[in-house]
């Protein structure tokens, strides 16, 4: 009965190509929002990805990592003496202007890390040396920055590359290095540079250490010793490992305070649920067409003696079956957009297993309302009526 | 093989309410064409709709191959027919996204039996109602007297000890209605198998064994039929 019941629906192209469509673009919309809501969310935690310490200890108001309460020089030795502490070094992390060759100014993402131990530098450079970065006015860019920071950057000869010069507030800039790191939030390209360096970049304010990051003993877990630098210092200290159900990890804690305090949740949220209304509605209106079009062959089956039950499935498989071809299309739409998002550097875009698990399960929701609505109209067909057709 | 004793069937409620079969009494015998002839809005497809077991009467009894059909479940009813009716239905009513062959074998895959199986054994019953060749094809392509001619075969691939057929003859023209009932007269001559034809053409009562006249939803009369002559298609209507 399923090879009847795949006939009848394949037989009829025009609706099994409207169902397909319906579901597509349901699917399509539903992975491809949340997906980018995912990336962009992910790209708020880019500094904590970039500079990859285990610990960040940050002023006791501070909520997310894009958020600076400049701390005490001081702040950095008293951390250093928590006995779970086995190293603490100072971070700048701020946005500063850079004049490029042609006068005009971009906005870049500036790290500043300790010069000794560069900790916090990047974790994968692509060319240059990290150690050169303790030279006089040198600093490490990523990929981004050698389109961006450049005079035309439509124009791949005119790339940043190793060697090359500007200028961060009227401080001389020369890059020695080239590194992979992930897109900031605000769209600008990480520099990074040593700690005094940054603090020359900078305009001088009375306190300029935005965060101290730290390691855990040998022995003690991240999450320990950051609770015995928060009770001993009194700073806020956060685990720095990904997003998930701890609100002490500074990316779960950076994640929700953008999901609570702007209107980008709503604006995503909004297009996913309008993708799955609109994909119910496309495809329960094209399937009850369906089953009425089919309506006097389904009598007919019924008054050969069909029971309602097998009926009914046989609409279920049907349904089931433009979902799981509208869904296995609509994933492959979204894989080539993220090729492209990938490619690019953007738009944002990040899909965990969640994300087409909860899009399949919408989509398999959508194609039971469609059969339920056949099924409803199928059970009021007596078979008597048949023969009155 | 099938009795039906007394039947009474309305529609509607209150002033509105249609008695549609009133006291019905008629009887089908194995091997013989019983056709139930009237005019239009007498009752006929009411009656047949009951026999089948497609629709519930209000009272009376209908035993068909010793079953009461009035005092069987839904469930009971509808396996009874997959099992022991045939249909013929007015306008074929053929599914056309399938094969011939495949509308064919509608009734051995409702039965459970293979979608292989099924296919033999349609292919098999299409060649003896000569349409042998044309299984792959799709009903579309075939004409009316064809599609009837399919529509039989599917009525009889599971040989059901009853075939009722509503209008069989309502959209041929003369020689494929020829060759139609010819087939009947082929199948009702099994003396396993009865043949109920309701049917307001008179170009082919000369088929019936017996003829049961309705009218209001009354059967005024049953007369049995002598064949002295073969049974022929009149090609004129005879008014």
């Amino acid at each position: 009965m399923i090879g009847l019941a795949l006939k009848m629906l394949f037989g009829d192209t025009a609706k099994y190509l409207m169902l397909v469509a319906g579901l597509f673009f349901a699917t399509f919309l539903i992975v491809q929002q949340a997906s980018v809501f995912c990336g962009l969310m992910r790209w708020t935690t880019a500094t904590l990805k970039n500079v990859g310490a285990p610990i960040f200890v940050v002023e006791e108001r501070v909520e997310q990592v894009n958020e600076t309460n400049p701390m005490r020089d001081t702040d950095v030795a008293r951390i250093r003496s928590v006995s779970a502490v086995r190293w603490a070094m100072p971070l700048y992390s701020g946005i500063q202007r850079v004049r490029l060759e042609d006068g005009s100014f971009k906005t870049v993402q500036l790290i500043g890390i300790d010069a000794a131990s560069l900790a916090g530098a990047p974790g994968r450079m692509v060319a240059g040396n990290l150690e050169d970065l303790r030279l006089p006015n040198t600093v490490v860019i990523d990929e981004l920055a050698t389109t961006r920071l450049s005079s035309n950057p439509r124009d791949p000869s005119k790339k940043i590359k190793i060697g090359d010069q500007f200028e961060i507030n009227d401080v001389e800039a020369r890059v020695v290095g080239i590194c992979k790191a992930m897109r900031s939030f605000t769209g600008g390209p990480y520099i990074w540079t040593t700690y005094e360096r940054a603090l020359q970049y900078t305009p001088t304010s009375r306190k300029m250490l935005t965060a101290v990051i730290a390691a855990p003993v040998e022995g003690m877990t991240s999450g320990q010793a950051a609770a015995e630098i928060e009770r001993t210092t009194g700073l806020r200290a956060y685990v720095n490992r990904d997003f998930g159900d701890n609100p002490k990890d500074f990316n779960t804690a950076t994640v929700w305070w953008y999901v609570k305090n702007t209107g980008i949740p709503i604006s995503f949220g909004t297009t996913v649920v309008i993708g799955f209304i609109v994909g119910v509605a496309i495809a329960c209106q094209t399937f009850y067409a369906f089953v009425l079009d089919n309506l006097k062959h389904l009598g007919a089956l019924k008054a050969m003696g069909m029971s309602n039950f097998r009926l009914s499935m046989m609409l279920l498989v049907q349904a089931l079956t433009v979902g799981i071809i509208g869904f296995g299309l609509g994933l492959l739409a979204t894989s080539g957009f993220a090729m492209g998002a990938i490619n690019n550097g953007q738009p944002p875009f990040y899909m965990p297993w969640q994300i087409p698990v909860a899009a399949f399960l919408a989509v398999q929701l959508i194609c039971m309302l469609a059969a339920l609505m056949g099924i409803i109209r199928l059970g009021l067909y007596e078979p008597a009526m048949v023969f009155r057709a | 093989m099938v009795d039906v004793r007394a039947v009474e069937k309305s529609f509607g409620e209150g002033a509105s309410r249609i008695h549609v079969l009133k006291q019905v009494n008629l009887q089908a015998r194995s091997g013989e064409i019983t056709m139930l002839v009237g005019p239009s809005g007498c009752g006929k497809t009411t009656l047949l709709s009951a026999i089948a077991g497609t629709l519930r009467i209000e009272s009376g009894e209908i035993n068909v191959l010793n079953n009461s059909l009035e005092k069987m479940s839904g469930h009971a009813l509808t396996r009874f027919r997959a099992k022991s009716i045939g249909f013929i239905f007015q306008q074929f009513n053929l599914i056309p996204t399938l094969t011939v062959a495949e509308n064919v074998g509608i009734p051995l895959l409702i039965q459970g039996v293979s979608s292989g199986k099924a296919l033999t054994r349609s292919r098999e019953i299409l060649e003896k109602v000569g349409l042998g060749p044309r299984w792959k094809e799709r009903p579309n392509k075939l004409s009316g007297g064809e599609q009837q001619r399919v529509a039989i075969a599917r009525a009889l691939v599971h040989e059901p000890p009853l075939v009722i057929c509503d209008e069989p003859t309502a959209a041929l023209d003369a020689q494929n209605g020829e060759i139609v009932l010819d087939l009947f007269r082929q199948v009702a001559r099994s003396p396993e198998r009865a043949v109920i034809i309701v049917t307001h053409d008179n170009r082919i009562f000369s088929y019936a064994d017996r003829i049961a006249r309705m009218d209001d939803g009354e059967i005024l009369e049953v007369r049995e039929q002598l064949h002295t002559e073969k049974p022929h298609f009149v090609h004129e209507h005879a008014h």
